[in-house]
């Protein structure tokens, strides 16, 4: 993984998943930084994980159950919505979806 | 740590605080100053204090918030356009702590937007300038709440650490910064950056007002699932790591059935106390003076009867590697939900909803937020997550059990926090990798989730300080704190 080479279009594609809208000159630079981040990183391959379980998390958990009953939250409903750039009548407005 | 009472009132404090603030506005530290707030509350405490009414163990005392931490007081901005013009309708339980001990906060500070960075230059405010020469970084993320610290400004600064944001901007402005164990403070109302590994700690002048910041901070709260039982007010005050009092049980570092018994510390009998030094560590990539301050400390230490020893950690050359991977992939997670729709900045340009998802994200986050969440889809992305995101999640297992091995010879570890002192402005601005290498010696805690002091440990011939970084098994907080003192 050391060697791969991060294209053009590879850009294109992680900047859709990122719900990026790149410029042109985003795509080149960040091209390159991508492409040196991804050569450090890759110096993982070196780490002998064979038999080796993976943590993704480091808190010792253990399930709480909550009550069944209704909280009040902290903020109310016209509060949350004045965050908004734009609402009316309780909802919040955005362009057209299709 | 100087709090009100009837001669010297709150009001004078904060008083003295803004004004202080304003003297050093060219260090960049406030992104918001809480003037009419702050003597607000203050007064309100003089006339409880006049009063003759019981005030909190802080009354009044002046102290400035890192902006990734929600209050309705001022935006809570994380330092990033995205987060422009977003007022908090919320309160973070860390700060409703404070408050309700009469801390008034004076102003938001400064970091790397969302809290990425090592250097605050990435903050879309512009950098904070370090305390000991303006020409140098405040150290990252959380530069702002550092200088405060260090300038004097306020009595102490709240931090986030998810890879070294307390402690590599407190030790390159010589002041005490502490990153707890993982669920130690309660993470609720804080801006997430990533969440496994996300720390909420201190700024302060002693370890003294450490303590007194951490027995106030931490335990457990219903509104963040991630908190821990409070161990740290549990934990005996003059006690040390070996005292099997202390340790009434033993989890494991992955253990679980944290639930009931508030367990202090998984600690060890060990006939004399031990400090740990990391052989890979004190090598050639760290800056003479600092690896002369570490040696130096050890000779301190070994005078007042403590053993060194030298560890074998072989893992934590690949934590860097691992950390800006696990890091990034939840990053990518937690910043998708900024898409200018609900709250924030939005972009204006958009003609469907998929444009203004894309446009306000392009326009609202720096180039870093972008590197990171970019990096965070591409290891997880089918076709890279084993190669990457899987590999690194084992990587973690590897770390987690050297640190458990350590702790089993050693009571704490001693190291440098950052491999240099606080480097030149723009230095490493254009080079990310060369950044990310100023993490090299803080992420593999947070990756461990153990807690880490960083203390500061004298100056440069050039003046600029020089900080290391005390390291405990889970638990051991309050010790650490202590045993800070040792090293003076």
């Amino acid at each position: 993984m050391v060697d791969m080479e991060i294209k053009r279009e590879d850009i294109l594609h992680l900047a859709d998943l990122s719900d990026l809208s790149l410029t042109d000159e985003e795509v080149e630079s960040l091209g390159k930084d991508l492409q040196d981040i991804i050569k450090y990183i890759s110096q993982l391959d070196e780490l002998d994980t064979k038999n080796v379980e993976p943590t993704y998390q480091v808190f010792e958990m253990e399930n709480v159950w909550r009550n069944d009953e209704v909280v009040e939250q902290e903020a109310d409903r016209e509060a949350l919505l004045a965050l908004s750039e734009k609402s009316r009548d309780n909802q919040i407005e955005v362009p057209k979806v299709l | 740590m100087k709090t009100a009472n009837k001669t010297v009132t709150a009001e004078r404090l904060v008083r003295d605080a803004l004004e202080k603030a304003e003297h050093f506005r060219d260090y960049n530290i406030f992104t918001y100053i809480n003037k009419t707030g702050a003597i607000q509350k203050a007064r309100e405490i003089d006339a409880k204090i006049a009063r003759g009414e019981k005030v909190g163990r802080l009354a009044g005392v002046p102290y400035a918030l890192k902006d990734n931490f929600l209050s309705p007081e001022g935006e809570t901005t994380a330092s990033a356009h995205i987060l422009e013009r977003f007022t908090s309708p919320v309160t973070a339980t860390v700060v409703a702590k404070l408050e309700a001990e009469g801390a008034i906060m004076i102003g938001r500070t400064n970091l790397d937007a969302f809290a990425h960075g090592s250097s605050t230059e990435n903050s879309y405010y512009g950098p904070t300038l370090n305390a000991f020469d303006q020409e140098r970084v405040a150290g990252g993320s959380s530069g702002g709440s550092a200088v405060a610290v260090a300038l004097d400004i306020v009595e102490f600064a709240t931090g986030t650490d998810t890879g070294g944001s307390i402690r590599q901007p407190a030790s390159f402005n010589g002041v005490y910064g502490l990153k707890p164990t993982y669920g130690c403070n309660s993470r609720y109302g804080v801006v997430a950056m990533a969440s496994s590994t996300d720390c909420i700690g201190f700024f302060t002048k002693s370890p003294d007002d450490m303590d007194l910041l951490m027995s106030i901070a931490s335990g457990r709260d219903p509104k963040d699932m991630t908190t821990l039982p409070d161990y740290y007010n549990n934990t005996k005050s003059g006690a040390r790591l070996g005292d099997s009092r202390l340790a009434p049980a033993r989890p494991s570092l992955r253990g679980s059935g944290a639930q009931s018994a508030p367990v202090v510390a998984n600690v060890h009998e060990t006939p004399t106390r031990r400090i740990g030094v990391i052989k890979d560590f004190d090598n050639k990539s760290v800056d003479s003076e600092i690896r002369n301050a570490l040696k130096r400390k050890c000779e301190t230490l070994k005078k007042k009867g403590y053993e060194i020893v030298e560890l074998e950690m072989p893992a934590l050359k690949y934590a860097l590697a691992a950390y800006y991977i696990i890091v990034p992939a939840e990053v990518a997670s937690n910043l998708s939900r900024y898409d200018g729709v609900r709250y924030g900045f939005r972009s204006d340009k958009s003609k469907d909803l998929d444009s203004l998802y894309e446009n306000t994200r392009n326009e609202g986050f720096m180039p870093e937020n972008k590197r990171r969440i970019m990096i965070g889809n591409f290891v997880l992305s089918s076709g890279f997550y084993d190669a990457y995101f899987l590999k690194a999640a084992k990587a973690r297992t590897l770390i987690l059990q050297e640190y458990e091995k350590a702790f089993e010879q050693v009571d704490y570890i001693l190291t440098p926090v950052s491999p240099s002192p606080a480097f030149k402005l723009g230095e490493k601005a254009n080079d990310p990798v060369a950044m990310y290498l100023e993490d090299i010696m803080s992420v593999s805690l947070n990756l461990a989730g153990v807690p880490g002091l960083a203390v500061p440990a004298g100056k440069t011939k050039a003046g600029l300080p020089i900080g290391l970084q005390l390291v405990g098994p889970r638990r051991s907080d309050k010790q650490l704190i202590e045993f800070a003192k040792e090293l003076d």
